[in-house]
């Protein structure tokens, strides 16, 4: 159900940020979703990318300190209130977010959302129930 | 103590030992060091154990030369003996403790009799004589008081030459200048880099800083400093030298002539020693600075590495002192480093970098002066221990970092969390402080 996500530290300073897409680039690696969470100081780059186990081998060679975290990715109807809709639920359901962000639309032009919980087995099956689809990849949407 | 230093000038009686014969003060040293040591080997288990190893008495020392027959203390002695270890009169003699920082968080201690006290007034009044303070001068003592040396050490000294004393302590800037401007200070006594950040501070509220003496001390300061505050404030800054081991401020001072503090020889006898061999250095050559207590009662220091690189000059001052200088301390022969007057190892970082993360990251210390004040970056590197990919997981990890730091030191200083392999590896020993403050 849930989805890898490659985090990633980062200094604030200037070619952090490409230091990290090089590394991807130069090893064919694609960038399904990317999210970049700043505090004045520092920074966590987010991201779901079609092979993470590779992707946080390569950065960990590279220097960087990169975790690989549990997230779900959620898709819905891409209309007015079809995020509002999503988190009406998982309130209804008392299930905190730690943080979320978009994802590229699917091709079939459905909003997909990246979601990452504490709670994350709660949150699946209030999802669930409700008839949410969970997208077990990233890779082919 | 009856005695002052009048504007007028003349006769100094207060500073008559600062111009006795050289011959006469060597008779007065070799008197009182057979007396210190003495007392050091009947009461103190450390000092007479290290000399039973050698084989020396009390009786061994014959002559000046003899001292340095006799084994050096180190500040780690210090700490092994905490709290009290090597005191030399018991508790209802001693009157005052003091304590300054120490590397695992446990202060070093000093104490000091009733006769202590009495010497350490009488070589601050012959401090602030020699910066040229006097009677009628209203001193606005910016050393912090409590457990650090700084503040009562000066405040005594102060009363004792028969100025005016304001206790201000440090901190609070704008009432500090309020203070300089209403009460009509004319002579103020801080660390340098506090002063420097009065003077930004008072330019722009645009209070002119009318003071005739600075009196600093306690931190690192160079000549090219001085000649800073002397342009920008039109003052003299004299530069004054101890360390709470020894007495506290006290154990020496500039003179008119600004060229090298003199040793209040009489009562702290100095030595320079290369600091990889031990072995004692003529006058004129640089190496580590090696104090002997000639009076202390409470805590005697027989031949206390202070860490400290100079150079002991012998020549005559042009001021009429006979006590030799020392030039202007400006390094260590240790890591030690001071900020804000506090003494810190990076081993105390580390201790605390230790405590948060379990083990210990790369890490380095960033000194740099900011408007006068110095500033302490510590940067440690993110390891994935501590890692987490949220956002208040990390800002938790670098609060408590901060937190952990400032409980050993006693002062918040800055953290930076940098990325891994962001800090140069050096080879060999890690160079783990970059001092950018221009001295």
């Amino acid at each position: 159900m849930e989805i890898p996500q490659i985090s990633i530290f980062l200094e604030n300073r200037a070619g952090g940020l490409a230091d990290v897409t090089d590394v991807l680039a130069s090893n064919g690696i694609d960038i399904r979703a990317l999210a970049l969470a700043d505090m004045a100081d520092f920074g966590i780059l987010r991201l779901i990318v079609d092979d993470p186990d590779r992707t946080r081998t390569l950065l960990k060679a590279a220097g960087f300190t990169a975790d690989k975290t549990r997230v779900l990715a959620v898709e819905v109807t891409d209309r007015p209130g079809g995020l509002a809709s999503i988190l009406r639920l998982l309130r209804g359901g008392k299930v905190n977010v730690e943080y979320m962000y978009s994802a590229t639309p699917t091709k079939s032009g459905r909003a997909v959302f990246i979601f990452r919980f504490d709670e994350l087995d709660r949150a699946i099956d209030v999802l669930r129930d409700a008839g949410v689809a969970i997208l077990p990849s990233l890779n082919a949407v | 103590m009856s005695t002052w230093n009048d504007p007028a000038g003349g006769f100094l009686a207060v500073s008559t030992p600062d111009y006795l014969p050289r011959a006469r003060l060597a008779e007065i040293q070799l008197q009182r060091l057979r007396s210190v040591v003495t007392r050091a080997y009947e009461r103190v288990d450390l000092f007479r154990l290290r000399m039973e190893e050698r084989k020396l008495t009390p009786a061994s020392i014959r002559g000046l030369e003899d001292l340095q027959q006799l084994p050096f203390t180190v500040k780690n002695d210090l700490r092994d003996t905490y709290p009290f270890g090597l005191f030399a009169s018991p508790m209802e003699e001693i009157v005052r403790l003091h304590a300054s920082s120490g590397t695992t968080g446990k202060p070093i201690v000093v104490a000091y009799t009733r006769e202590d006290l009495q010497v350490w007034q009488e070589v601050i009044v012959r401090t602030l004589a020699s910066c040229g303070v006097h009677r009628g001068d209203v001193i606005q003592n910016a050393y912090g008081y409590g457990l650090f040396t700084g503040g009562l050490g000066l405040h005594y000294g102060g009363e004792g030459l028969g100025a005016t004393v304001i206790p201000i302590s440090g901190g609070n800037t704008e009432r500090q200048l309020m203070v300089m401007q209403d009460f009509g200070v004319t002579v103020i006594c801080s660390t340098p880099s506090y002063f420097l950040h009065l003077i930004e501070a008072s330019q722009a509220m645009n209070k002119p800083v009318g003071v005739r003496v600075g009196v600093f001390g306690a931190e690192p300061w160079s000549e090219s400093m001085r000649q800073r505050i002397q342009a920008d404030t039109g003052i003299r800054a004299f530069d004054i030298y101890g360390l709470s081991e020894i007495i506290g401020p006290g154990v020496g001072a500039e003179c008119q002539a600004q060229a090298g503090l003199h040793i209040f020889e009489d009562h702290f006898l100095p030595e320079i020693i290369n600091p990889d061999t031990g072995k004692v250095l003529p006058d004129g050559t640089e190496g580590e600075l090696v104090l002997t207590t000639l009076s202390k009662q409470a805590m005697p220091m027989i031949r206390y590495r202070t860490r400290d690189v100079t150079t002991l000059v012998s020549e005559p001052c042009s001021c009429g002192r006979t006590l030799r200088r020392i030039r202007r301390i400006e390094r260590r022969s240790d890591d030690m480093f001071i900020i804000r007057g506090v003494n810190v190892f990076p081993s105390q970082v580390e201790t605390a970098l230790l405590q948060v993360e379990g083990t210990l990251p790369h890490y380095e210390i960033v000194l740099t002066r900011d408007k006068g004040l110095d500033q302490m970056d510590v940067r440690v590197e993110v390891t994935p221990e501590v890692f987490s990919d949220k956002m208040r997981s990390l800002e938790a990890v670098h609060r408590k970092l901060g937190d952990a730091i400032e409980h050993v030191l006693g002062i918040r200083v800055s953290v930076s969390l940098v990325e891994p392999r962001s800090i140069a590896r050096s080879e060999g020993k890690a160079k783990r402080v970059v001092d950018k403050r221009k001295l």
